[in-house]
């Protein structure tokens, strides 16, 4: 079992490693010069070599990585181009906008798509399946971007119910739990919830019916357990897997999603890739993919760790 | 005398696009204590009877006819309360293969200890008590160890002593037993066995004991039924169906055992396939591989005649001291018995065949 846990922790260290090698590879990846974006095409040439040595774009590119890296353990990811504020607290705060509406889309979604999965799957090949499986299906297809701008024109425009843009009342970026600025979370929450949902369904519903028809439920029911008493092992056996389902999903949900977190003008991680992509503020980028990056890698170690704690089969090889 | 378990012309079809008609007028009776070898092919239904005992098909696509009383209940009109309270107290079942049969996320023990505090109000640590007792009594080593194993942390022939001490833990009067030594090694499959009696004698207990191999039905049964085509085609006390057995599919069955002094001689066959379940024909479900088949045969299923606790459904079948009948060609050196397991079998001496 610390066996276990000791080597996946290892894993994590060369993929850890790779993920910066990408990141500040993106910035020499891209296309155009990264200078592009501050000085103007028609610079002098004594001007640009000045940014480059100011920049450290002279140095060799293992040298240029080294120094990086170095900060970014410090926690100084450069400043932003266009605003001149640290690239990390600018990060940190999208970070926490996009982790709220994550966590809260996607209990939403894991919470509809476990239900509807478990009925799918308890009614199998019944009506109560093909509707929950109809269901699913829609909430997997349906562009979220397009269902918010839908759920924005009927609670906002029309009914005028639910706020439709920002974090909070008068477009505050610092959250707090009241109940003006819950406000502003149910639209993107619920449009965030709907592939997650989608998505957990299908898998629910596979496992489902796949341990019940395992002889070991028939066994249970031979010993004179009652439904409810069955469920319990059902669900047990098929926790593992959902959960190792919904942590990759927790993973997307909290990568941000730019499409939707646009359409709400939601201050995330995904509204500050846009802005970072639109405006060519490398240092931004960089920094946000790289914060997005190792929230995944954690989160996937996360789950990892859970995982041997509901699953006997996996502690002891 | 009013017998344990009485199952009369029980059916049980599956509705399907081709419904399957598994099981086809069943009936037999069990005398409390005693053991009933329920012998067959692949398909011939007695899975299925078995299961059918505890209601343990699906109930959306299953149709029962007939009836079932075990102890005085009225199995198949019970209340799913009552089904629940019968199952796993007065009736258990060993199932055939244990790592299936066993929750793979519960430890062993965990899944006995459960059993008993679903029957029996009692707390925690009493069922643990208990559950490690009877692991010890199905001679598990390191009972205590073994409670919190799980079933893939245990050999096969632990696994199926696991199971039979789930399927004791509430002292069930009636033990159904479903191929429990086939997934076994042969020498696992004899102490399971010899086991399996051991406990039955000690406990008194009736049992029915499903098997395709004749080998372990004669080490077990005190009665042998023998089924094709989801009927019971011939029953008796298990040494008469053994040394003159009437139906043509049994003197079959029992001319293909591999006996002692048979090598290089050819094995004995029933020439053709079990019958489709899904179209049987309108007559006896043998009559198409039987060598001594005539039209009454084809005509309509044979009733079963009985004589002497003795029971057999054949148009054509005699019972000893009647009319007999040819029966299948077997060299008269055959004298050794029909033995297939390593231990001796109760079948009296005596000439067979």
């Amino acid at each position: 079992m610390l066996g276990y846990l000791l080597k996946r922790l290892t894993y994590t260290v060369p993929i850890t490693l790779a993920v910066t090698v990408v990141c500040f590879l993106l910035v020499h990846i891209a296309p155009g010069d990264p200078l592009n974006a501050v000085a103007p095409a028609d610079a002098p040439a004594e001007v640009v070599e000045a940014l480059k040595a100011a920049y450290g774009f002279d140095r060799p590119l293992p040298v240029q990585y080294a120094k990086w890296l170095g900060r970014a353990v410090a926690g100084d990811l450069g400043r932003s181009v266009a605003t001149g504020r640290p690239v990390a607290g600018e990060v940190l705060s999208a970070v926490g906008n996009t982790l709220l509406l994550a966590v809260v889309g996607g209990a939403a979604g894991f919470l509809g798509g476990t239900l509807l999965g478990c009925l799918a799957g308890y009614f199998h090949k019944t009506r109560i399946d093909r509707v929950a499986s109809a269901i699913s299906v829609v909430g997997v297809s349906v562009p979220h971007y397009w269902l918010g701008l839908l759920l924005t024109i009927i609670f906002s425009a029309r009914l005028n119910w639910l706020p439709a843009m920002g974090a909070g009342p008068g477009g505050s970026g610092n959250w707090t739990w009241d109940l003006a600025h819950a406000r502003h979370l149910v639209l993107p929450a619920i449009t965030l919830s709907v592939i997650p949902m989608g998505i957990i369904t299908r898998t629910v519903r596979a496992l489902v019916a796949e341990v019940l028809s395992q002889e070991f439920v028939q066994a249970l029911r031979a010993k004179g357990l009652r439904d409810g008493q069955v469920f319990t092992h059902v669900a047990k056996n098929v926790a593992p897997t959902a959960l190792a389902v919904m942590g990759v999903q927790l993973g997307y949900l909290i990568g941000g999603s730019i499409l939707v977190e646009t359409v709400f003008a939601w201050p995330g991680t995904g509204f500050l890739l846009n802005i970072a992509i639109f405006q060519r503020d490398l240092p931004l980028l960089q920094g946000a993919i790289l914060v997005l990056c190792l929230v995944f890698v954690g989160l996937n170690l996360l789950v990892d760790l859970i995982q041997p704690f509901i699953d006997p089969r996996m502690r002891r090889n | 005398m009013r017998f344990f378990v009485s199952v009369d012309n029980l059916s049980v079809r599956f509705e399907a696009a081709k419904p399957v008609h598994a099981v086809n007028g069943v009936s037999f009776d069990l005398a409390e204590g005693e053991v009933l070898g329920l012998l067959g092919e692949s398909g011939s239904g007695k899975s299925v009877t078995l299961r059918a005992l505890m209601r343990l098909h699906p109930d959306k696509v299953t149709r029962y006819g007939g009836a079932i009383r075990v102890d005085g209940q009225d199995v198949l009109g019970m209340a799913p309360t009552a089904l629940d309270s019968f199952r796993g107290k007065t009736c258990a079942m060993v199932f055939q293969d244990p790592i299936l049969a066993f929750d793979p996320v519960y430890s062993l023990g965990r899944q006995i200890s459960e059993t008993i505090r679903r029957h029996e109000a009692v707390d925690q640590a009493t069922a643990r008590a208990r559950a490690v007792e009877l692991l010890e009594r199905v001679q598990v080593p390191s009972a205590r160890r073994r409670y919190d194993a799980y079933p893939h942390e245990v050999s096969g022939g632990m696994r199926q002593r696991a199971m039979i001490a789930l399927a004791l833990a509430c002292r069930p009067r009636l033990l159904l037993a479903d191929e429990p030594t086939t997934a076994l090694d042969a020498t696992v499959q004899i102490q399971v066995l010899l086991l399996l009696r051991e406990l039955q004698k000690e406990m008194g207990m009736s049992v029915i004991f499903v098997t395709h191999d004749i080998g372990v039905a004669a080490e077990i049964s005190d009665r042998l039924a023998v089924m094709y085509g989801g009927r019971i085609i011939e029953q008796g006390p298990l040494a008469e169906v053994m040394r003159e057995p009437s139906h043509p599919y049994t003197q079959g069955l029992l001319a293909s055992t591999v006996t002692a002094g048979m090598r290089g001689r050819r094995l004995e066959a029933i020439p053709g396939m079990p019958p489709d379940l899904t179209a049987l024909p309108p007559g006896c479900a043998f009559a198409p591989r039987c060598g001594l088949a005539v039209d009454a045969c084809r005509a309509a299923a044979p009733l079963p005649v009985s004589a002497g606790g003795r029971q057999v459904a054949c148009v054509r079948a005699a019972f000893p001291g009647t009319t007999k009948i040819p029966r299948p060609a077997r060299d008269d050196t055959a004298h050794a018995d029909h033995q297939t397991s390593l231990i001796s079998l109760p079948v009296p001496e005596g000439p067979r065949c």
